[in-house]
């Protein structure tokens, strides 16, 4: 379970974050939507403390975390996975390399038990065979699916995806909403999932979030959130299906 | 790894926190050495990377300043009929002072930009980020690694300059200014005090500090985008380099206090 409370991140004067409340229950998968900038993937940096809030309370399985030294926090982080909006994916190691990083830093798996792993997550993503490329060798849709690879080679227990399908084609996209749905069914994760991809959002999620001003300014689940008469919500959501 | 944000500080505050920051960061980098994973793999791929990078310009610089002392002293002490003395004179200088202090700018400038350019793209491309969310420690694997490799090769370098040096002094000795082989191997042999090894050894590893220190802070304090790397990348340089001659001259100076007096 992962609780936020009152959290607040400001930037010099531009405060992006200013009180959101938000709770993910064990298992469950929560889409936080919101327009670009609003804080988004701050957010999900603040949960795995890459930065810290300015104010506010973070816990994480009963555990205070927002006081955590980098030392204090390793456990915390060995359990999550977060896939970057960015892709963040190490450029001077190949593919095979990246992910496995997790297995080779923390774990005494053997080079085989790794090769089969890496292989393993490479095919959920539909990447077979590209262990021996560099990261500047891939496509922006491919640098996703790797890191999301990457994301899940430790099996963690909470997965922070940061838009995992923008920049994929819709088949691509459709495989990596099945596979999100897949692992929180199959193993029982507990998901955040970032995206602007409402096809996604409501294959994938279980509860929905929308910041917006600084705040968490819905939260309920997929169809509170089709059914809700706010202008902007309504607005979201026709723009949204113009397209589909 | 926590950060001190620098809002809208004047030029001293940034001054006093990247001095805080780069204090931490050597103790922390330090303390590190001792506790697992040891990274041995990485020490010895950067310690290649350094050798592979510095060698050529060490030599080049080295081979060359030791060939100029020769002539510059040889000339000038030719008028008290004291060329004999150029052995001593190129031996001295190399190993105690131009050899270890030139190896360092050398290195400074190409190691240590490297470091803080590869650092400070990893950052802004949220590389060190991902390294942290993967419950690895970037000081440790990043920066103590760097320091090490350094560490060793910083002085191994410094003793390839030395020769090298003498060496063109040498050459310039005997077929420039016609003084005999054996005569000029004897002085020089003769020259070198135990006190000078050591002085001049003591130069790298305070210098390897610096250089891996600066460049690692740098490039982990980059901020800005691929315009920060190149600010924090010529920033290590500057700043590494002004930092090499102030410890030369405090070291000179301890030196002194140690062996002169003592
Ligand atoms: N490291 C940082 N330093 C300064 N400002 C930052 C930093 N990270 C984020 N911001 C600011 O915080 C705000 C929110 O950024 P964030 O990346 O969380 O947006 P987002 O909701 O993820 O947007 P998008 O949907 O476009 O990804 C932005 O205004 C951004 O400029
Ligand atoms: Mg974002």
């Amino acid at each position: 379970m992962i609780h936020l409370k009152n959290i607040h991140k400001s930037f010099g004067n531009a405060e992006v974050l200013t009180g959101v409340d938000m709770q993910i229950d064990e298992g469950q998968t929560m889409v936080i939507l919101g327009k670009s900038g609003s804080g988004k993937s701050v957010l999900l940096k603040l949960i795995l403390r890459l930065m810290s809030a300015d104010a506010g309370t973070i816990i994480i399985d009963d555990e205070d975390t927002t006081t955590f030294t980098e030392e204090q926090m390793v456990p915390v982080r060995k359990k999550m996975g977060m896939l970057f909006q960015s892709a963040a994916l190490f450029d001077s190691i190949n593919v095979q390399e990246n992910v496995a990083y997790m297995l080779r830093e923390h774990t005494g798996m053997s080079n085989r038990e790794i090769e089969d792993r890496v292989e393993e997550v490479l095919s959920f993503v539909q990447l077979s065979g590209v262990q021996e490329k560099m990261p500047s060798d891939l496509s922006g849709g491919m640098k996703k699916r790797v890191a999301l690879a990457r994301a899940l080679a430790f099996k963690p227990r909470y997965l922070l995806y940061d838009e995992p399908t923008t920049g994929l084609d819709p088949l691509t996209a459709k495989t990596i909403n099945e596979l999100i749905r897949n692992t929180q069914e199959a193993h029982d994760v507990t998901s955040i999932v970032v995206t602007h991809d409402l096809i996604s959002a409501f294959y994938v999620g279980d509860r929905f979030a929308l910041i917006r001003d600084g705040v968490v300014s819905f939260s309920g689940t997929p169809d509170e959130f089709k059914a809700s008469t706010d202008p902007f919500i309504v607005e979201y959501l026709a723009c949204g299906r113009e397209y589909n | 790894m926590r950060k001190i944000e620098v809002r809208h500080g004047g030029i001293l505050e940034k001054g006093a926190i990247h001095t805080y920051e780069l204090f931490r960061l050597t103790i922390d980098s330090v303390r590190y050495m001792f506790t697992r994973p040891s990274y041995f793999d990485t020490i010895l791929e950067q310690m290649y990377q350094i050798g592979v990078r510095s060698l050529s310009i060490v030599l080049l610089t080295c081979f060359f300043t030791g060939m100029v002392l020769a002539l510059q002293t040889g000339y000038q002490i030719a008028r008290f009929g004291a060329k004999v003395y150029i052995g001593v004179v190129v031996a001295l200088s190399m190993v105690r002072e131009l050899g270890p202090v030139l190896t360092a700018l050398v290195v400074a400038g190409r190691v240590g930009a490297g470091i803080a350019a590869e650092l400070g793209s990893m950052q802004v491309t949220e590389q060190i980020d991902a390294m942290r969310a993967m419950a690895t420690n970037p000081v440790k694997k990043l920066v103590t690694t760097r320091l090490i490799a350094l560490l060793i090769m910083l002085p191994i370098l410094t003793i390839i300059g030395d020769i090298v040096g003498i060496v063109g002094g040498m050459l310039i000795s005997l077929y420039s200014l016609g003084l005999d082989f054996s005569f000029y191997k004897s002085t020089t042999i003769q020259a070198l005090a135990l006190q000078d090894i050591f002085t001049g050894l003591a130069k790298p590893v305070v210098f390897a500090f610096i250089i891996a220190l600066v460049g690692c802070h740098l490039g982990l304090s980059t901020t800005g985008g691929t315009e920060g790397v190149g600010k924090s990348t010529t920033m290590s340089v500057v700043t590494s380099s002004i930092l090499i001659f102030l410890f030369d001259f405090l070291l000179v100076k301890i030196f002194f206090l140690m062996f002169e007096t003592g």
